[in-house]
């Protein structure tokens, strides 16, 4: 058991020591002055990006969760796989393509990025929406109807709290995968952190780079971090035990 | 009361589900739907709160047809119980069993009276189990609830679809005899579905024996093992029915026909049987010998006499198997 | 509706089938070379991977401790948008003048493989029916025969599960790979976006979501090959 343990803590203290080391050498290097030295640019440009991020996401959250419900609803079950097809098929075509191909829909710059930031986002949120909704006991949605819920009861009071966890999941990994894919706008114009990391591999500027690649990447896990918390928050308690094991 | 006046269910034209079916279930029975899996028995049930819709005849719930009924209106007045519980893992149980009368728009001080008289009826402490959730109880709890939710708001007629079947025999007998106990104070209309004849012998006040859509026979428990209608009826309850219809005969009614045997002080290995438990119980006490002499209490603990394998053999002969020979030869 | 009205506009913006059968005409070759050099990044990548991760997903089974220390960082690497990891990796491999090519973008693809194939090889392990294991155990098997022929085989569909995930990523992921020249299917997409041609953006883009589907379907056989039937079930 013991040394058992002991291995754990090692690669722990090997994995935090490899961290630390990695700053140490950014900062004996001077790899972060363009952070202060350009502070205004690189404010611009960490505000463009959160920008890009939080409203394609807002708008693909207004759009796939509602989507999500409705195919999942009698009406449109049977149109379900086929929509799955599509989805998963969509999945697969690089997020690079997405933002490239919507050059030619509406020019390059900021819009154009939200729109292909937007588009991407949709489908894991759609994908868990609909996998929630669809894991939940149909033994319940026969309970409430048996108990004379009204559907839109049965959807508000059952269906969407058990199916919380799933959708958030989904959330989730669309703003980290969202937050990356921003970091690509910079190829269409979009702007955000991505312009200071092409700018370093163009220039072979270790500095841009990781001024740029860091805070990036401390944002997606931020992100992550944060979109955690709130499942714990929201997420119903009774729920909850299942969805963690 | 719930009527069924040449009811139909048919999937498609080659399925049907459920044959031109005339049942009365008289209020405040038990009637339980029996019959292998596909008899069409759940079919049936689910046709009362109109899970499943009528395809020919109506079905009337005091005196009301129920597809005049706005179907919600109806489901909120009709007790609802299934297998697997159906409680709703992001409520806690209060506002589980509470649901029915949330949904009718109680006051919060009358579904917390309601809540603890209901959990009073299943001996489980409100207060402590208020705002636990449905992981945290047992099966055996988790079911209970389920049945005090049906009864939330207090509906006339109830529907339970084998509401014990996925719980292991032990706890099973036990919230029967709870049901049936709380069934006594509250004298619902009750229409349980179940595949298992012991079950329906113990529960049922008439049991409705189905197979392939239509009723086989309609009557009470003793009446079917006594006098079952066809082969098919004789054949599902078996050989031994004589001895399933023990357990519907009790110490009392045998003492009353052929009294008791006096106590043997002699012998110190007994065990003692209530006079209002039946005799199927008796009877497996006996053979099993766990003791050299079984000794009958009654309400006041008291011993009143003793009872043997010749004892019961003679009741079955003389109430049970004639009632037996003569139905066999009608 | 939405992705056809797309698609229109797509095609408005310079785009004829015609001129894009001619384009093909000329540049098959060139797409099935890069589509292969794709390939080769993407399963040199997920078999060294393999090679680290499964071992490690079976020695975390027996040590708690370190699967939560580890599954936590493979998932935090996991976090990483792929083109800041792949700026993470140049000014690293610049200390041995590897910055800018094949080594970077193999070494992120192996790092963002790990948590798939570790993760499901542990909970496949881990979900091994605790009778079967005792069964193994009664029966005299030593702890390597017990792995090789009850707990992996019980455990194959999971983990190859995992490693479709990772492929799947992984093609994904080598796009940007271009970026870093590391050659592949990336190459089409980003001269087409410089040099604003949608030929090259489309087909590019259409091979990758190519290649990911057969290595799925490829993967989902070998699966299926190496499944006893009753344990699909």
């Amino acid at each position: 058991m013991n040394s058992k343990k002991l291995i754990a803590y090692s690669v722990r203290l090997v994995l935090y020591a490899l961290v630390i080391l990695f700053f140490g050498w950014i900062i004996k290097n001077h790899y972060f002055d363009y952070i202060f030295s350009e502070s205004s640019t690189f404010l611009v440009l960490m505000r463009q990006h959160i920008e890009l991020v939080v409203v394609s996401s807002v708008i693909a959250i207004i759009i796939a969760i509602p989507a999500g419900i409705l195919i999942t609803r009698p009406k449109f079950r049977k149109a379900e796989w086929v929509v799955s097809i599509i989805v998963n098929f969509l999945q697969t075509i690089p997020n690079l393509a997405v933002l490239a191909l919507m050059i030619s829909v509406l020019g390059i710059g900021f819009k154009t990025a939200v729109f292909a930031l937007f588009l991407y986002s949709i489908l894991p949120i759609f994908r868990n929406t609909v996998a929630g909704l669809d894991s939940i006991d149909k033994n319940l949605i026969d309970a409430a109807k048996g108990m004379g819920m009204k559907p839109s009861q049965i959807l508000f009071r059952i269906e969407l709290p058990n199916a919380v966890y799933s959708i958030l999941a989904g959330v989730r990994t669309a703003v980290v995968l969202n937050i990356g894919t921003a970091a690509l706008a910079y190829v269409i114009g979009g702007g955000g952190l991505g312009v200071w990391i092409f700018t370093g591999i163009q220039l072979f500027d270790n500095g841009y780079l990781l001024s740029g690649a860091i805070p990036v990447t401390l944002l997606a896990i931020l992100a992550d971090y944060l979109l955690r918390k709130l499942e714990n928050v929201l997420v119903p308690k009774g729920s909850r035990r299942e969805a963690n094991t | 009361m719930i009527a069924f006046n040449h009811v139909t269910k048919s999937f498609s034209e080659d399925n049907i589900a459920v044959k031109d079916v005339n049942l009365t279930v008289e209020k405040g029975h038990i009637v339980v739907l029996l019959g292998p899996s596909g008899c069409g028995k759940t079919t049936l049930l689910r046709m009362v709160n109109r899970l499943e819709s009528i395809s020919n005849g109506e079905i009337m719930i005091n005196n009301k047809n129920s597809m005049e009924l706005d179907a919600i209106e109806l489901r909120r007045n009709i007790g609802y119980v299934i297998q697997s519980n159906g409680l709703f893992p992001n409520m806690t149980i209060e506002d589980n069993v509470m649901i029915v009368p949330d949904l009718l728009g109680w006051s919060k001080q009358k579904k917390r009276e309601r809540f603890t008289y209901l959990m009073k009826l299943i001996g489980l402490d409100a207060q402590d189990y208020r705002k636990r959730y449905p992981h945290e109880l047992s099966g055996g709890q988790q079911q209970r609830i389920g049945v005090i939710r049906a009864l939330a708001a207090d509906p006339p007629v109830m529907l339970m679809d084998e509401p014990f079947g996925a719980l292991d025999p032990i706890i099973r007998e036990k919230i029967q005899d709870e049901f049936l106990q709380i069934q006594r104070e509250v004298k619902k209309t009750i229409l349980f579905v179940s595949h298992d004849i012991d079950e329906a012998i113990k529960m049922a006040d008439k049991i409705v024996l189905m197979r392939d859509g239509e009723i086989m026979q309609y009557d009470t428990p003793s009446e079917m093992l006594a006098h079952p209608k066809n082969e098919y009826v004789s054949k599902f309850f078996g050989k031994d029915r004589a001895l399933k219809s023990l357990s519907l005969h009790t110490v009392k009614n045998l003492q009353d026909i052929i009294g008791l045997a006096p106590i043997d002080a002699t012998i110190r290995d007994t065990k003692t049987i209530h006079v209002h438990q039946d005799l199927r119980t008796t009877l497996s006490m006996l053979m099993n010998q766990e003791a050299d002499q079984v000794v009958v209490t009654n309400d006041q603990d008291e011993n009143i006499g003793s009872i043997t394998i010749d004892h019961v053999q003679k009741y079955l002969h003389f109430e049970i198997k004639g009632e037996l020979s003569v139905s066999q030869e009608g | 509706m939405g992705i056809y009205y797309l698609s229109m506009q797509v095609l408005e913006g310079g785009f004829t089938l015609e001129e894009w059968l001619r384009f093909l005409e000329v540049n098959t070759p060139r797409i099935l070379e890069l589509t292969l050099d794709h390939a080769v990044l993407v399963t040199i990548a997920i078999v060294v991977a393999l090679i680290i991760g499964v071992p490690m997903g079976i020695y975390l089974t027996t040590n708690e401790y370190l699967a939560g220390t580890i599954l936590q960082a493979a998932s935090i690497t996991l976090t990483i948008p792929s083109i800041a990891l792949f700026g993470l990796m140049i000014p690293i491999f610049s200390l041995i003048n590897q910055g800018i090519g094949f080594l970077p973008a193999f070494v992120a693809l192996v790092l963002y493989s790990q948590l798939p194939i570790i993760r499901n090889t542990y909970t496949a392990i881990k979900n091994v029916d605790p009778n079967m294991r005792d069964a193994a155990i009664g029966m005299g098997m030593k702890t390597h025969q017990r792995l090789l022929r009850v707990e992996i085989p019980n455990a194959l569909p999971v983990i190859m599960a995992g490693i479709r995930t990772a492929v799947v990523l992984n093609i994904g992921i080598g796009v940007i790979a271009a970026y870093i020249g590391a050659g592949g299917l990336g190459v089409l997409i980003t001269q087409g976006i410089s040099r604003g041609d949608n030929y090259l953006i489309i087909s590019g883009s259409l091979a990758v979501a190519l290649l990911a589907i057969v290595a799925d379907a490829i993967l989902l056989l070998i699966q299926k090959r190496f499944t006893t039937k009753e344990i699909v079930n």
